[in-house]
């Protein structure tokens, strides 16, 4: 079961749990708060990688698991004006940590000791504006397009399959625009490339190319679990998905397939940030340093199932590991800053002109 | 002194509820009126404010479309539970005393059913490779099996589902006090049994029947959950709405505005309903 950015059945629990949000007595800072989304996620880091963090370090993990990007964000926010931190460290998707570093959420972190963030691209090293350092990319994962192999015999090559009146009803996406990145898909499927999404009037164009898959979309998903299981049964036997859960139940038996179309599946990820609120900032700093090594984001690709955020040639990854977790095919990045500069207004358009 | 021993409950006790209304309906009431007039900081959260920006975003033809998909939905369930809670009710209470037990316990059983349950259950059933569908197919009703979710029908019975109980419930005390012997009186002077229903027992149940109606159509109105695992977006009622910009947009001040809307516009309608009933009662 996979509940990674799942958030129906997990925020009634966090509800609880920030209200609870007990402050656990900690014994000279050896214990570290630190949250995941819940289920599959929280469930491999807690089997795989953290008893060897504790064992390497003397620091106790005590597991939080968090539901999908914005509401933790919500959450964290809320708690902090009250001075608690529900986690010290969190793992955040990109646009709910941009909208947390407008906020000034997060806890500035000290580099200089932490020596293996050297070892990450630039795009996952994350300052303030004024060059305050406060985080870095944990993990990355691909949504690609999927699709059952019972119904689909042959794997589809495109994106373009998503617009094929041939698929009347049979797509599964994901209905929020901030979290599908149908956009950026379309864009570069029909527009050559996702420059068109800097100015409004573009925007409007590539949503105006999306709204057509309308007829095809059977289901527009908020909840993973909904459409994971319609595409194991071949109900919904097509849409977009992550790729590493994809492939777990692929290699399960289940009849489904994760194919990296021509234009590439989109690159998301997930880095770790520190509330402000937390008062284990040093053993948050390790935590964090520790995780950048290139033997951790092998392990994590392993056994978690997700892209190494570090480059591949640091790694020590199979080249049938690395295509498991990752592809050489140039990825679709997201315009994050599109879902936070101009978030009402994309929300706006993409709930009147694509799912509307 | 005696006429205060006399009293069966001690006077301070109506204050417990009331403190209680107060700490836990009041007060979150004026947090989310404070929120809805906040400041929405774009790409942030929100900054304490008096402005009625969320407001005004929400008068415009695609929210009042969306006002109106829920209002017409709860509407639609309200009027189908009550039809059918309402033959049923009569019919429970003539049966004995152990038929009626047995009865409303399985009935006050599926109270205890989620509506994540209920959701997922129903969109297997109306599914097309697990569901009705391949029944329909073998038995030869069509040609080959079909998916009947997300529809509008689907998102009707699993509202109807969750609330056919409630309407029973409130249904029942009153029909299983009804006097049998009007009836018969009325069946005496020579009215057929329709007549009977028709002029006897329908008007004194006319105020439980409305109750129950109000009572369906403002559940309803607050179900955000089935109309995304059973409807199509166009029946995303304005709860899902709210639900959207308040955990994937951090819109607080969007959402705590729809919803002090939601919340006018079911007194507003529990408040007419209330009203015509009045006049009709007063006029039979």
């Amino acid at each position: 079961m996979m509940k990674r950015r799942e958030f129906i059945a997990s925020a009634s629990a966090l509800a609880l749990g920030t209200l609870a949000a007990p402050t656990i007595a900690r014994a000279q800072g050896t214990s570290l708060k630190v949250g995941t989304y819940g289920g599959y996620f929280e469930e491999s880091f807690k089997k795989h990688i953290y008893p060897d963090f504790t064992a390497a370090t003397g620091i106790e993990v005590d597991s939080i698991a968090e539901p999908t990007g914005e509401a933790w964000l919500v959450q964290l926010q809320q708690a902090a004006r009250a001075g608690q931190a529900p986690a010290d460290v969190s793992m955040m998707a990109q646009v709910a940590r941009i909208r947390g570093e407008r906020a000034g959420l997060w806890a500035e972190l000290d580099r200089g000791a932490m020596t293996n963030v050297d070892n990450l691209p630039e795009h996952f090293v994350h300052a303030y504006e004024d060059g305050r350092f406060y985080g870095t990319g944990a993990v990355a994962w691909y949504i690609a397009l999927v699709t059952n192999t019972d119904v689909y015999p042959e794997a589809p090559e495109s994106w373009a399959a998503l617009w094929d009146p041939a698929n009347e009803n049979s797509l599964g996406l994901l209905a929020l625009a901030s979290n599908s990145f149908l956009l950026e898909i379309t864009a570069t499927t029909h527009f050559g490339g996702t420059d068109i999404l800097a100015t409004e009037e573009g925007v409007l164009e590539v949503m105006n190319k999306l709204a057509e898959v309308k007829p095809n979309v059977r289901l527009w998903y908020r909840d993973e679990g909904q459409f994971q299981q319609a595409l194991e049964t071949g109900e919904i036997p097509m849409g977009q998905y992550y790729h590493d859960v994809t492939g777990l139940a692929a290699a399960d038996g289940k009849p489904v397939r994760s194919t990296f179309p021509k234009e590439g599946a989109v690159l998301d990820s997930g880095s770790w940030v520190v509330s402000k609120a937390s008062d284990a900032l040093e053993a948050s700093q390790v935590f964090i340093d520790y995780m950048s090594q290139p033997e951790i984001q092998s392990k994590l690709s392993r056994f978690v199932g997700t892209a190494p955020t570090i480059p591949r040639d640091m790694t020590d990854l199979t080249d049938e590991e690395f295509a498991a977790v990752s592809s050489d095919l140039p990825p679709i990045l997201p315009r994050y800053e599109l879902y936070v500069d101009k978030a009402d207004w994309v929300n706006q358009k993409w709930s009147e002109i694509v799912t509307g | 002194m005696s006429g205060l021993r006399q009293k069966p409950t001690p006077g301070w006790l109506p204050f417990l509820p009331a403190a209680w209304l107060v700490v836990f309906f009041l007060v979150p009431f004026a947090i989310m009126l404070t929120v809805s007039v906040a400041h929405r900081v774009q790409g942030g959260f929100y900054e304490p404010g008096f402005e009625f920006d969320s407001y005004m975003r929400f008068f415009s033809v695609f929210f009042g479309r969306i006002l109106l998909t829920s209002v017409l939905i709860s509407v639609g369930a309200a009027v189908i539970c009550v039809l059918l809670a309402f033959p049923f009710t009569l019919g429970l209470a003539r049966m004995n005393k152990r038929g009626q037990t047995l009865v409303l316990v399985i009935l006050l059983s599926v109270l205890s059913l989620s509506e994540v349950i209920i959701g997922f259950s129903l969109s297997t059933l109306l599914s097309k490779t697990a569901g009705i569908g391949n029944l329909f197919a073998a038995l030869g009703v069509t040609e080959e099996s079909r998916a009947y979710t997300p529809s509008l029908f689907a998102l009707m019975a699993g509202m109807c589902y969750l609330a056919l109980p409630y309407s029973v419930l409130v249904l029942y005390p009153p029909v299983s006090r009804l006097d049998p012997e009007l009836g018969e009186a009325a069946r005496m002077m020579g009215a057929s049994p329709f007549q009977a229903f028709r002029t006897i027992t329908v008007p004194m149940l006319r105020k439980p029947m409305m109750g129950a109606l109000i009572l369906v159509f403002v559940f309803t109105l607050g179900i955000y959950l089935l109309p995304q695992v059973l409807g199509q977006p166009q029946h995303w009622t304005l709860s899902v709405h709210i639900t959207d910009q308040a955990i994937f947009q951090s819109n607080l001040p969007f959402a705590a505005a729809m919803a002090v809307f939601l919340l006018l516009v079911s007194l507003a309608m529990v408040g007419l309903s209330l009203l015509l009933g009045r006049d009709k009662g007063g006029g039979a």
